[in-house]
C-alpha cells in the first residue's frame, strides 16, 4: 500500500486518533487538550493542502479496504469530496478556538472535545466516501458522535431534544440502509464516480431504481432538514453554540445536502435522474423547504431558533441547485455547499457571543446591542446580509447561479421561490439588525458574563472567528471570479459532470 | 501413525477438561491462574486449527484411532473452527474478566474456574462433533455446566432461575434425544456423514425433525420458548451471565444450523423454515420491547439476548428455498450475527457487571454518574451497543446487511421491515442506558470505582466486534475454506 | 406388531407423559420425576426400534447406557438444587408456578381481603 493511499486515511485518522487520546485526559488539563485539537485541526489542513496540491498534479488518493466479500470501503480525494473536506478542515479549526473560548471553566470539557473530534472525523469520512456504504458508515458515525453534544448540558430539555434527534436520524439511516443495500443487489458496488454507475441497468429495472431513490432521497433528506423532515433541527438547538454552528455549518445538515449531491451526481448521474424524471420532485420538495422554512423563520423569537429555520431554508438552495438539470444550476447548489457553511458559521458564532457575553437569547432582547459589541454585530450584519443575497456577499453569487440555472433548466418558477425567499430572509433578518443598530440599549443586559475591556468587547477567542468567517463571506463573494474560490472549483466540478452533455 | 500427529481438535477437548478438574482440586486462586494458562492456550489451538483449515479444507479425526461407530470421529470444517475460534477468542477476555470480578465480589468464585472448564470442554466437543448422540452428550454436558454456573451466585432467585434453566433444558435435550433414538430406529446410524445421503421424508423423519428442532428452539430460547432465559442469564454472576449469553446460546443454534442445512436438508421445508422466522421476528420485536420496559440493568441485557437470538434465526427463511446467491449470503449474516453477538453480548454483561460493582445495584436509575466516574466502562456499553444496533461498523451490521441482500435477493421483504424495527428498537433500550448514565449522579450517593481490569476487559470484547465489522471478510473466507455449506 | 415396534410405542407413551408431567405438574419432585419417565421413554424407542431382526444391536444399547449416566448426573443436579431451593424459600415449587398453584387454591377459599371477589 503507497503513501498515496494512505493519505485520505490519514486525513480521517488526524481528527480520530487526537479525539481518541482526549477522552483519556483528565478534565483539568485543559492546555494539553487545546494543544491537541489545534494539532489535529493544523495537521488535517497540512494533509488536504497536500492532497489539493497532487490532485492538481493528476495524482490519485484512494484507500481500499474489503470489509465483506463485495463490499469495499474506499476513501477516496476527488474534486467534490477536496472540496467539502477543505470547508470541514477550515471551519473546523475556527470552531475548535471558538469552542475553547466558549467552554472555558465549563465541566465535561474532554468528553465534549473527543466527541468533537469525532464528529468531524464522520464529517470528512462523509466527504471522501468513495462508495454508497463508505459514506452510510461516516453517516451513521456522525449521528451517534452528534448525541452526546446534543445532550451535552445534560439538562431535561437537552436530554428531549436529544431523543428526538436520535429517533429523526436513526430511522432516517434505517431508510437510507434498506435504499443502499437495494441498489447493491441491485447494481453491485455502488461507487461515486462523475455522471452516474446506474445508466447501463436494463430499463426494467427503472420502476425499483426510482423506490431506491425515494428512500435514498428520505434517508439523507432527515439530516439535510427537507420538510417535512426537518423537525428535529429546531429541537437540536439547546446544545452548545459551537455545536450548533457545526451542526449547521459542516456536519449534519451539511452531510445529508452533501449526500443528496453525491446520489444525483455520482450515483445516478444527473442525465439519468433527469432521464427517470427525478430531478422535479426533488426540486419541488426544496422550493417547499425553502418557503416553509422562510416562513417559519420570520415567528421565531429565539434567535438560535430562527437560525435554525434559516438553515432549514438555506440548505434546501443545495438540494434545489442539485435537482436544477443543467451546469449553471449545478454551480449554483455546490457553491452554495460552502457559502452556506461559511454564513452560517458566522450567525452562530454571533448568537453565541451575544448569549455567552451578554446572555441575550431572544431576539427582542436585542435592542441597541450593537452599541456594546460593534464587532460580533458587524460579522452578524455580514452574515444576514449574506444570507438575504445582497450583493457583492457569498450568498448573492450562489442565488445569481441558481437563478440562472433556474432557467437554463426550463423552471422559470423557480425564480419565483428564490425571490420569495430572498423577501422572507430579509423579512426576518433586517428587524434584527434594526434593533441591534437602531434601538436604544436597555439599562441593563439580561445577564453580563463578560466585561469589555478596551477594544475587546468580549473574549478574544469568541470574537476572532465571527470575524474571519465574516471577512470569508465578503471575500468569496468579492473575489469569486478569481481562481481557487469555491466558485471556480464548482465550476469545475459542474464541467466535468456535463462532459457528455450538449445544451 | 495417524495418531502420533499432533492434533489441535482433541486438545481443544482435553485441554479445558483438565484445567477444570485441577482446578476444582487447586480452590479459586491458584485454579484462575491455571485456567487463564489454558484458556491462552486454547486461543492458540483454536488459531492452529483455523490455519489448517484455511490450508487443507475439511478433514475428520477418529479419537484414539478408533473409527466410527465403536470409536468417536471429530469432524472439523468451516463452520466448526468459527465457532471454536469465537468460543477461545470470547473466553479468554471473559476468564481475564471473571478473575478479576471474583477478586473484588468473591461469591461463587470457587465454583467458577471447574464448571466454566466443563463447559468450554462442551462447547469445543459439541462444535467438532460428527454424529447425532455425540452431540446429545456434549448438549446435556453444557446444559448441566451452563446450571450449574447460573447456581452459583447462591441467592434464592438464582437457584430458582437455575432450576428452571435446568428443567427446560432437560426437556429440550431429551425432545432431541427421542429423535435420535427415531432416526437411529429409522437409519440404523447416528453419524452425520452416514446418515447425509440416507434422509428421505418419511414420518418417523419427520416427527424426528421436528422434536430436534423444538428442543433446540427450547434450548436456544426462541421466543415464545424465552422464558427461562431472562432470569437465568439476568440473575447469574456477570461473568457467568456473559458466557450464558454469548456462547452457550449459539450452540444450540449451531446445531440446528448443522442439522437443518446439512443432513435433514432434503427434508427440511420452506413453510417451516417461515414459521421459524415468524417466531425469530416475534423474538426481535418482543425481546427488544421487553428490554425496553425494564426495570434492572442485567435483566435488561437478557431480554436483549432475547431479541437478538431471533436475528439469528431468520437465517432459515431467508436459505432455505432460495437462489444460492441469496442462500450463502443469508447462511454468512447468520453466522456474522453468533460472532457479533458474542462479542457484543459478551461485552456488554461484563459493562454492567463493572457498572453494578462500581454502583452496587443492578437498578437502572443508579446509573446516574457513571458516566463521569466510569467513562470506559459506559463507552464499552456503547459500543457493544452499536454492534447490537447493527450499525457501521460492527459485526452486527454487516450480518444485517447480509441478511439483508439475501431478504433482498430473495424477494421476501417483510424481514426487513422486522430487521429495521428491531434496529430502532435495540437503539431505544441502549440509548435508555445510556441517557441515564449521563446524567449527574444525584447529592449523596456516591458511584465508586470498577477494577480497571473489569473495564478494559468488557472494552477488549467490545472492540472485538468493531473490529469484526471491519474484518469481517476474513473469517468469512474461513467459512469458505472450510466447505461452510 | 414386532416386539421391538410396541417397546417403541410404549416408549412414546412414556415420554409424552413425562413431557405432560414436567410442564403440567408444579412440585418440583414431580418435575424431576416427569423428566425421568420422558428420558426412559426415549430409551426404550432407542432400544426398542434398534433391534435388527430380533438380534439386539449392541450400539443403542451403549448409547442408552450413556443416556443413563448422562440422566442420573442431570437428577442429582436438579435434586440438589430443589433441596437448595427449599432451604432458601421453604417451598418445592418454582416461583412463577406458585402462584398458579394457589390461584387453583384459592378458587375454593376466597383470599380474605382479596379485593371486591374476595368479599363477594
Amino acid at each position: 500500500m503507497s503513501g498515496d493511499s494512505l493519505l485520505p486515511l490519514a486525513v480521517v485518522a488526524s481528527s480520530f486518533v487526537p479525539g481518541l487520546a482526549i477522552f483519556f485526559l483528565a478534565e483539568s488539563r485543559h492546555r494539553l487538550r487545546s494543544t491537541l485539537n489545534l494539532f489535529g485541526a493544523f495537521a488535517k489542513l497540512a494533509l488536504i493542502g497536500y492532497i489539493l496540491w497532487g490532485v492538481l498534479h493528476d495524482r490519485e488518493f484512494v484507500f481500499t479496504h474489503e470489509v465483506l466479500p463485495g463490499l469495499d470501503l474506499v476513501l477516496k480525494a476527488d474534486a467534490l469530496a477536496m472540496l467539502f473536506v477543505t470547508l470541514s478542515a477550515v471551519l473546523w479549526l475556527f470552531t475548535t478556538v471558538y469552542a475553547i473560548g466558549y467552554l472555558e471553566g465549563s465541566p465535561h470539557r474532554s468528553r465534549f472535545f473527543g466527541f468533537f473530534s469525532v464528529c468531524v472525523t464522520a464529517t470528512v469520512g462523509v466527504a471522501m466516501a468513495g462508495n454508497l456504504f463508505t459514506f452510510f458508515l461516516f453517516y451513521e458515525l456522525l449521528t451517534l458522535s452528534t448525541y452526546p453534544l446534543v445532550v451535552h448540558r445534560g439538562t431535561e430539555q437537552a436530554l428531549r431534544a436529544g431523543h428526538v434527534y436520535l429517533a429523526y436520524t436513526l430511522a432516517g439511516g434505517a431508510v437510507l440502509l434498506v435504499g443502499t443495500v437495494w441498489l447493491y443487489g441491485i447494481a453491485g458496488q455502488v461507487d461515486f464516480v462523475t455522471g452516474g454507475v446506474l445508466d447501463h441497468l436494463p430499463a426494467e429495472s427503472a420502476p425499483a431504481l426510482r423506490i431506491i431513490f425515494l428512500l435514498l432521497i428520505v434517508g439523507l433528506g432527515v439530516k439535510a432538514a427537507l420538510v417535512p423532515l426537518h423537525g428535529w433541527l429546531p429541537k437540536a438547538m439547546v446544545a452548545p453554540a459551537p455545536v450548533s454552528s457545526l451542526l449547521h455549518a459542516v456536519a449534519v445538515v451539511k452531510a445529508g445536502a452533501f449526500g443528496i449531491v453525491r446520489v444525483v451526481y455520482e450515483v445516478y448521474g444527473v442525465e439519468f435522474a433527469h432521464t427517470l424524471a427525478l430531478l422535479a420532485p426533488l426540486a419541488l420538495a426544496a422550493a417547499i423547504t425553502i418557503v416553509w422554512g422562510s416562513l417559519r423563520a420570520l415567528f421565531q423569537d429565539d434567535l438560535k431558533k430562527r437560525l435554525a429555520y434559516s438553515t432549514v431554508s438555506q440548505v434546501s438552495y443545495i438540494v434545489l441547485g442539485t435537482a436544477l438539470f443543467g451546469p449553471v444550476g449545478t454551480i449554483g447548489g455546490v457553491v452554495h455547499l460552502v457559502h452556506q457553511g461559511i454564513m452560517k458559521i458566522t450567525l452562530f458564532f454571533c448568537a453565541g457571543n451575544f448569549a455567552e457575553t451578554l446572555g441575550i437569547h431572544k431576539v427582542s432582547e436585542m435592542d441597541g446591542v450593537g452599541r456594546r459589541m460593534p464587532w460580533t454585530t458587524l460579522a452578524f450584519s455580514i452574515g444576514a446580509f449574506g444570507m438575504i443575497g445582497v450583493p457583492p456577499l457569498a450568498g448573492f453569487i450562489s442565488k445569481w447561479y441558481l437563478g440562472l440555472g433556474a432557467l437554463e433548466a426550463g423552471i422559470p418558477w423557480v425564480l419565483a421561490v428564490l425571490a420569495a425567499s430572498s423577501l422572507l430572509n430579509a423579512a426576518y433578518f433586517l428587524p434584527i439588525l434594526y434593533r441591534a443598530w437602531f434601538k436604544e440599549p436597555p439599562a441593563a443586559w439580561p445577564h453580563e458574563h463578560i466585561r469589555a475591556r478596551r477594544y475587546w468587547e468580549t473574549s478574544r477567542l469568541l470574537l476572532l472567528p465571527p470575524l474571519v468567517t465574516a471577512a470569508a463571506t465578503l471575500l468569496v463573494g468579492l473575489f469569486a471570479a478569481s481562481s481557487w474560490t469555491p466558485l471556480d472549483w464548482a465550476k469545475l466540478i459542474a464541467a466535468r459532470e456535463y462532459l457528455r452533455w450538449v445544451p | 501413525m495417524m495418531t502420533m500427529v499432533f492434533d489441535p481438535a482433541s486438545w481443544l477437548i482435553l485441554l479445558p477438561l483438565a484445567w477444570a478438574t485441577l482446578a476444582f482440586v487447586l480452590g479459586a486462586g491458584r485454579g484462575a491462574r491455571l485456567a487463564l494458562v489454558g484458556l491462552g492456550a486454547q486461543a492458540l489451538l483454536a488459531l492452529e486449527l483455523a490455519r489448517r483449515v484455511r490450508d487443507q479444507g475439511a478433514h475428520a479425526h477418529a479419537l484414539g484411532g478408533w473409527p466410527a461407530p465403536l470409536g468417536i470421529e471429530l469432524a472439523v470444517d468451516g463452520l466448526a473452527v468459527v465457532m471454536l475460534l469465537m468460543t477461545a477468542l470470547v473466553a479468554l477476555p471473559l476468564g481475564l474478566y471473571a478473575r478479576a470480578y471474583f477478586g473484588a465480589k468473591p461469591k461463587g468464585g470457587a465454583w467458577f474456574w471447574p464448571l466454566s472448564g466443563f463447559l468450554i470442554a462442551a462447547l469445543n466437543a459439541l462444535f467438532l462433533s460428527a454424529d447425532l448422540f455425540n452431540l446429545y452428550v456434549t448438549l446435556e454436558l453444557l446444559g448441566l455446566a451452563a446450571v450449574g454456573l447460573t447456581a452459583a451466585a447462591g441467592d434464592r432467585m438464582a437457584v430458582a432461575a437455575a432450576l428452571r434453566y435446568l428443567l427446560a433444558t432437560l426437556l429440550g435435550s431429551g425432545a432431541y434425544l427421542f429423535g435420535v433414538a427415531l432416526i437411529y430406529g429409522t437409519y440404523g446410524t447416528v453419524s452425520l456423514a452416514a446418515l447425509a445421503p440416507l434422509i428421505s421424508a418419511e414420518p418417523a423423519v419427520l416427527l424426528a425433525l421436528a422434536l430436534m428442532v423444538i428442543g433446540m428452539l427450547l434450548k436456544t430460547a426462541l421466543f415464545p420458548l424465552h422464558f427461562w432465559l431472562p432470569p437465568a442469564h439476568g440473575g447469574a454472576v456477570s461473568p457467568v451471565s456473559a458466557l450464558l449469553s454469548a456462547l452457550v446460546i449459539k450452540a444450540s443454534f449451531y446445531l440446528l444450523l448443522r442439522l437443518w442445512f446439512g443432513v435433514f436438508e432434503p427434508v427440511a421445508t420452506v413453510g417451516a423454515a417461515q414459521l421459524i422466522g415468524i417466531l425469530g421476528a416475534g423474538a426481535i420485536l418482543w425481546g427488544s420491547l421487553l428490554a425496553l420496559l425494564q426495570t434492572r440493568l442485567k435483566m435488561l441485557v437478557a431480554y436483549s439476548t432475547v431479541a437478538q437470538v431471533g436475528y439469528l434465526f431468520l437465517v432459515f427463511p431467508l436459505a432455505t428455498g432460495v437462489s444460492p446467491e441469496a442462500g450463502v449470503s443469508a447462511w454468512q449474516g447468520g453466522i456474522m450475527q453468533a460472532l457479533a453477538h458474542a462479542l457484543a453480548k459478551a461485552a456488554m454483561f461484563a459493562a454492567a457487571g463493572a457498572m453494578i460493582v462500581a454502583t452496587g445495584r443492578d437498578e437502572i436509575v443508579g446509573l446516574s454518574g457513571v458516566g463521569a466516574r466510569l467513562p470506559l466502562t459506559l463507552f464499552t456499553f456503547a459500543l457493544a451497543g452499536v454492534t447490537l444496533m447493527g450499525l457501521p461498523p460492527s459485526g452486527g451490521f454487516s450480518a444485517k446487511w447480509l441478511l439483508l441482500m439475501a431478504a433482498l435477493d430473495s424477494g421476501q421483504w417483510w424481514w426487513i421491515v422486522v430487521m429495521m424495527l428491531g434496529g430502532l428498537l435495540s437503539a431505544a433500550y441502549v440509548f435508555k442506558v445510556l441517557r441515564q448514565a449521563f446524567l449527574p449522579a444525584p447529592g449523596g450517593s456516591a458511584v465508586g470505582r470498577a477494577p480497571r481490569a473489569l473495564e478494559l476487559t468488557a472494552l477488549a470484547l467490545a472492540l472485538g466486534g468493531i473490529l469484526l465489522g471491519l474484518f469481517g471478510a476474513q473469517p468469512l473466507a474461513l467459512l469458505e475454506a472450510g466447505g461452510g455449506r | 406388531m414386532s416386539i421391538g415396534l410396541f417397546y417403541a410405542l410404549v416408549g412414546g407413551l412414556l415420554f409424552a407423559l413425562g413431557v405432560g408431567g414436567l410442564i403440567l405438574r408444579p412440585h418440583l419432585l414431580s418435575k424431576i420425576l416427569a423428566f425421568n419417565i420422558l428420558g426412559s421413554g426415549a430409551f426404550l424407542v432407542l432400544v426398542g426400534l434398534g433391534q435388527r431382526d430380533g438380534t439386539p444391536d449392541p450400539v443403542p444399547q451403549a448409547m442408552v447406557l450413556t443416556g443413563i449416566v448422562v440422566a442420573v448426573a442431570a437428577t442429582a443436579l436438579a435434586l440438589a438444587l430443589a433441596r437448595r431451593l427449599l432451604d432458601l424459600s421453604g417451598d418445592m415449587v418454582l416461583p412463577g408456578e406458585k402462584a398458579a398453584d394457589e390461584a387453583e387454591a384459592g378458587d375454593q377459599e376466597a383470599a380474605p381481603g382479596d379485593g371486591p371477589r374476595g368479599g363477594a
